[in-house]
């Protein structure tokens, strides 16, 4: 799913009942992750509902591979818009991404500011970290 | 639909006038804070403009006007109550109560001593007491609760009787599921041991209006704000004896008799526990919020709240794959539900897009979510400002909600 796709899925929406119908669409395309995976370490803490993320290299393309899940529709569908912006980027350009420019792009902001509890915030913090450790 | 007396009365909360996203509020988040009436905000607005001084310090007239309207809503809260206004200290709120009432009573606390609470409690008539059992030794026991969430009162009178607890700190009504729960009885149980009885009023003080003198507690704790009022304040009622008798917990100026190195006396209940500058607008705020509820006939009012609860469950019943949690035969107007297996994150914000403020998540009861073995569920809480058209509102909203998630 690229972004510039789900930009314009997004545009189409004025009212926020369409704009979440196309958030859960996305959810509902991202694989689900198998429990196997979805262990303590990868529950990202700060967020109301529960979110799993992986964050890999492959190291013979350095590109980055993340794998991401959550037990709420919504939160699921705003995790395949940040893989879609990370997913199969260098590492040190991923680096250099700022996921908060991208959901003021998608007229999304309000799912960054530090009240929502959905942890998107803790989710974006939590890939940069998991960078530096790649860098 | 003449939706008397809610049709007048909501003219008196300004904040129905505003519109969030573009739609009229439809608020049913009362249980979380109340919206307050032009008097209170008047009142508060009123003080700062023309009236502002520190109390208890000056010999000044604002001063000592300040200090008179200030003692003047103790007194009034302690006749609301049916206590004496020494009786009554004022706090940040139901949390600081619990805080400090949890403090004082850990030096009559030993090794084994039981403190009784219940599973339906909020974290601040929890966190408290687990504290204070491991600064004594003391343990924590609960009373009995079903699968539905409803206080079981045969068998929790009988526990109370075999486990004679030191202290029982129960809440009124929950803040969860809404549940009245019946603390007249448990308190008379714990007569014969002895037990120190905290009631945690924090969602029964604008719904029930105790008489303290009835329910016959040795504590009572609410929150300002969910009555009406300011934030930022709240207190609690203490028998007088026990309550003088507590150890001092905070410190500073206005609470001591005398100060000097060789050592410092305290001022008597309720002074020695006020230390600092107290909430004054917010108390005068909460004086207007009870003279407002002094002015209302109570019983229409509860009657308006209970047929509007029923309403509520009649139609929320009606959608197939809703489980309503709690006691809905005893309630304060609060229905906690889930959807199937539907996230209640997800109900929420879709129907935040609808205008409708509800609450979502453990409402600060994660062990009674455990209890019920649920992650959370979505509360709607009534006021007596609501009316029938926030429950059409709020319904029409949910189906909505529900038939995009099911897309």
């Amino acid at each position: 799913m690229d972004l510039s796709h789900i930009e314009h899925s997004l545009a189409q929406h004025g009212a926020w009942q369409g704009k979440y119908r196309e958030i859960m669409l996305l959810g509902k395309a991202l694989p689900a992750m198998p429990d196997a995976l979805k262990t303590d370490d990868a529950l990202v803490k700060g967020c109301e509902s529960k979110v799993w993320l992986h964050l890999d290299l492959d190291e013979q393309r350095q590109r980055l591979i993340l794998i991401a899940d959550s037990d709420t529709r919504i939160v699921k569908g705003l995790l395949a818009i940040i893989l879609a912006c990370y997913n199969n980027q260098l590492p040190l350009e991923a680096g250099k991404l700022d996921a908060y420019e991208l959901f003021d792009k998608l007229g999304l902001i309000k799912h960054l500011s530090p009240s929502r509890g959905n942890g998107v915030r803790a989710i974006v913090e939590r890939i940069h970290q998991q960078l530096q450790v790649l860098q | 639909m003449n939706d008397n007396p809610c049709t007048q009365i909501r003219h008196d909360f300004p904040i129905f006038e505003v519109s969030v996203d573009d739609q009229p509020l439809c608020y049913l988040d009362s249980a979380a804070t109340t919206q307050k009436p032009n008097q209170v905000i008047q009142a508060v607005k009123d003080f700062y403009q023309s009236q502002n001084a520190n109390v208890h310090r000056g010999l000044h007239t604002l001063s000592e006007q300040a200090t008179t309207a200030y003692e003047a809503v103790r007194r009034k809260l302690a006749q609301f109550l049916n206590v004496q206004s020494r009786e009554i200290v004022w706090t940040s709120g139901a949390t600081a109560s619990l805080n400090l009432i949890a403090y004082g009573l850990s030096d009559s606390l030993k090794k084994d001593d039981v403190i009784l609470l219940s599973p339906l409690e909020h974290h601040a008539n929890i966190v408290p007491w687990q504290l204070a059992a491991k600064r004594t030794g003391a343990r924590i026991e609960l009373l009995p609760v079903d699968a539905q969430g409803i206080l079981q009162l045969e068998q929790a009178k009988a526990l109370i009787e075999n486990l004679k607890p030191k202290v029982m700190s129960i809440c009124h009504a929950s803040n969860a599921l809404g549940n009245i729960n019946d603390v007249a009885a448990l308190i008379a149980s714990s007569k014969s041991s002895g037990t120190v009885t905290v009631i945690d009023g924090a969602q029964s003080l604008l719904h029930l209006r105790p008489d303290l003198q009835q329910l016959d507690c040795d504590f009572y704790v609410f929150s300002a704000h969910k009555a009406l009022g300011p934030t930022g304040l709240g207190g609690l009622y203490g028998r007088y004896e026990l309550l003088n008798a507590l150890p001092v917990y905070q410190s500073g100026g206005e609470m001591i008799d005398t100060v000097s190195f060789s050592g410092t006396t305290f001022r008597p209940a309720p002074e020695k526990f006020e230390p600092g500058t107290p909430n004054i607008a917010g108390v005068i705020g909460f004086g207007a919020a009870l003279d407002y509820l002094a002015a209302q006939d109570h019983d229409a009012l509860f009657q308006h709240e209970q047929s509007l609860y029923q309403s509520l469950l009649q139609q929320l019943s009606g959608i197939d794959g809703i489980r309503i949690w709690g006691d809905t035969a005893n309630n304060v107007g609060t229905v906690s539900f889930n959807y199937k297996n539907e996230h209640h994150y997800d109900l929420a914000t879709l129907l935040n897009t609808h205008g409708i403020a509800v609450r979502s998540g453990h409402h600060c009861t994660q062990p009674l979510m455990a209890h019920l073995g649920i992650e959370g569920t979505i509360r709607a809480s009534l006021a007596f400002y609501n009316n029938q058209q926030d429950i059409s509102r709020f319904i029409a909203a949910l189906k909505d909600t529900i038939s995009l998630l099911e897309e």
